[in-house]
């Protein structure tokens, strides 16, 4: 086979109100027949309402050597958590 | 009004182009170019076989002989299929498969949308559904035949070639049997040459940015409609019916 | 299933004692391993192997049954059929996808079928040969299918274990489709029920020998096994089958054409379950080396599709680069 066929990932809103999420991804040779190749792979069974593709190649990932690095520091901060103050039970909801 | 007997015939002109063309594209599958488009092809066939459905159960209600789909579907003889030749035409390459779309739902999308004012309740709810499918369908083979008419030399030529082959069998799209246009007087279904201004346009449109050029037809090609047809559709037919003809009258 | 933009580029790992028991502990901790951890060559071309012939499995499946749509006899048969083999191109689809998070191409691994390097599942070197089939295939094809990948959306390897929730959950039609093709016949006339046993007795053995060799003579269990990709035994598996298939069979009054089959208080820890007679292995390794009816023809088929298909990629490829250059010109201007 001669050049290879792009790869694309593929979001997928299912219903308007939520997030575009990661459904999976595919082949095309350019963005308008990836939209419709995500439409008639990802949505066949009324997945979605809306659909973004993204080339693959377009993508920058964390690298998981620096996970720890990355992640761990947050754990222990736990005063970001509403949880870590005390307020009298009579003050009510807050 | 249109007599049952007009509406039934012209329903299953509608019904025939819908089956025969879902028969073809569904022939493709496991066959595509690229697995997307195998799927993307399925899609297309299983619009059209669908809505192949649901005009075969309205016109066996307005026939009121008690057949059903399949009884319509599958068991009459070839001159009673009143399909146009355009959808029976094989799958001889790509090109000519995403032409032939092209060229079927760029009327078909039109003329759902004025069967939405139609004056018959089922006609409209059947024209609902087959709109939009019909807008994906023109969608969907315009960007192919747009790709493939300004892709390499090779897809250049063989597009040019589908455009030759498959352009005489346009025509029929238009023609209106005696049936249709006692429809369309009536009011249930919309008038077919009403709508090729629109379907010139469509196809012109996508020509345009295909570089490929409309040909002069001289002898176009029709019979369809009258149950006259190509030698290839006694071999559809052979296939479709095979099960029903080998053990009539059972359920499956 | 994501890219292989998102592989870091050195993947090589430095495979000491210490590397591989931390790996094996995180399999151990029941952690996944996503596509640009660091991972065992071993289980890298391990799980390319068994992902891309999964792959190839649902691509070939899509030609015994694509065999019949245009034949299916009705109208809501047809449709539910081609949605069926529209399903399996679509989970090779997402498998290769995932397979692709390992950092090989999807034309790789065709190349790879095509020339014989990887194989698929020896039930499709079996031809599909009456309207029936159609309805065994969805049937038990489908349901020894389920069996193995049920198991498999628990994997080790994230991509994999994703894959196969989504294909799990659009399989479940599947089988019912084809049971129900099978009932329909079995209430019908006597030639169709006659058609429905006549194919029973035709797939029954070639669909118990999907699960695979007895586990003792399976080469790739053992690690499999550790590493978290392979979850029950070969023969747990085809038991779990037998004993869930029988009880469907004889609702459709048919009955699977093993004289030895008899039921077996002791089995499953006591609650009891069915002892099959002996798998012909050597009809099994005679299909999985090639020799099966239907092996040359399955290939041929595939190897024109994807020739057939060369000229409409490398047009919509050059009409891609088109695209990109007219775009760059108008944002210049």
């Amino acid at each position: 086979m001669s050049k290879n066929i792009p790869l694309w990932e593929v979001f997928i809103r299912p219903r308007n109100g939520l997030a575009h999420k990661h459904c999976g991804s595919l082949h095309a040779a350019d963005e308008v027949m990836a939209l419709q190749a995500a439409r008639d792979t990802y949505t066949r069974r009324g997945e979605g309402q809306s659909i973004w593709v993204v080339p693959s190649a377009a993508i920058s990932a964390s690298d998981p050597d620096q996970a720890a690095e990355n992640f761990d520091p947050s754990i222990d901060k736990v005063y970001r958590h509403p949880t870590f103050y005390e307020i009298p039970d009579e003050v009510g909801h807050m | 009004m249109a007599g049952s007997a007009d509406l039934f015939a012209a329903l299953i002109e509608l019904a025939d182009d819908q089956l025969i063309l879902g028969h073809r594209l569904s022939e493709w599958s496991g066959r595509a170019p690229i697995l997307e488009e195998d799927l993307a092809l399925s899609n297309l066939a299983l619009d059209l076989i669908g809505g192949s459905r649901n005009i075969y159960t309205y016109a066996g209600l307005v026939e009121g002989k008690g057949r059903d789909e399949d009884d319509l579907a599958y068991m009459r003889l070839e001159r009673e299929y009143l399909n146009c030749l355009l959808v029976e035409r094989g799958n001889d390459d790509f090109a000519q498969t995403m032409l032939r779309q092209l060229y079927f739902a760029a009327l078909m999308q039109p003329y759902w949308q004025a069967a939405l004012a139609s004056n018959d309740e089922t006609i409209r709810g059947i024209a609902g559904k087959a709109v939009k499918e019909m807008a994906y369908h023109v969608r969907h083979s315009a960007e192919w035949v747009i790709r493939l008419g300004d892709g390499t030399a090779q897809s250049a030529e063989k597009m040019q070639a589908a455009v030759v082959e498959m352009h005489p069998f346009t025509e029929e799209l238009f023609t209106m049997s005696e049936a249709a246009r006692a429809c369309a007087k009536a009011g249930s279904l919309p008038d077919r040459e009403s709508l090729r201004a629109e379907w010139s346009r469509t196809i012109a449109s996508v020509f345009e940015q295909a570089l490929l050029t409309v040909p002069e037809v001289r002898f176009p090609q029709s019979g369809g409609r009258q149950g006259r047809h190509g030698e290839e559709m006694g071999h559809i037919l052979a296939e479709l019916q095979y099960v029903q003809r080998t053990h009539p009258g059972l359920t499956w | 299933m994501y890219s292989q933009g998102l592989i870091g580029s050195d993947s090589s790992t430095d495979e000491t004692v210490e590397f591989l028991a931390a790996f094996q502990a995180r399999i151990d901790a029941e952690e996944k391993i996503e596509p640009n951890d660091a991972m065992p060559e071993g289980y890298r071309r391990t799980l390319i192997r068994q992902i891309g012939q999964h792959a190839h499995s649902e691509i070939i499946g899509m030609q015994p049954e694509g065999n019949w749509i245009t034949r299916a006899p009705s109208l809501r048969r047809k449709a539910a059929l081609l949605a069926k083999v529209q399903d399996e191109g679509g989970h090779g689809l997402y498998l290769y996808s995932a397979a692709e998070t390992l950092g090989v191409s999807r034309e790789d691994l065709t190349d790879q079928l095509l020339d014989g390097r990887a194989k698929y599942s020896s039930i499709f070197n079996y031809p599909t040969l009456s309207w029936a089939d159609i309805g065994t295939v969805g049937w038990l094809v489908d349901g020894a299918a389920i069996m193995n990948q049920i198991p498999l959306c628990r994997c080790s390897f994230g991509p994999y274990a994703r894959a196969m929730i989504r294909v799990c959950k659009e399989e479940s039609f599947h089988q019912r489709q084809g049971y129900e093709i099978l009932l329909t016949l079995c209430k019908g006339s006597a030639a169709q029920k006659e058609m429905a046993q006549e194919s029973l007795n035709r797939w029954w053995w070639p669909v118990l020998m999907m699960f695979g060799p007895s586990d003792g003579e399976s080469v790739h269990s053992d690690q499999n096994t550790k590493w978290g990709i392979k979850r029950f035994s070969n023969d747990a598996l085809r038991q779990k089958f037998i004993d869930a298939t029988i009880p469907q069979a004889k609702v459709l009054g048919i009955e699977v054409p093993d004289p030895d089959l008899k039921w077996d208080d002791s089995l499953n820890d006591g609650r009891g379950g069915y002892v099959h007679g002996p798998i012909d292995w050597d009809e099994f390794w005679r299909v999985v080396k090639g020799h099966g009816a239907m092996n040359r023809d399955r290939i041929r088929n595939y190897k024109k599709t994807v020739d057939d298909g060369a000229w409409v990629r490398e047009a919509a490829m050059a009409h891609a680069e088109k695209r990109a250059a007219r775009k760059l010109a108008m944002a210049a201007e």
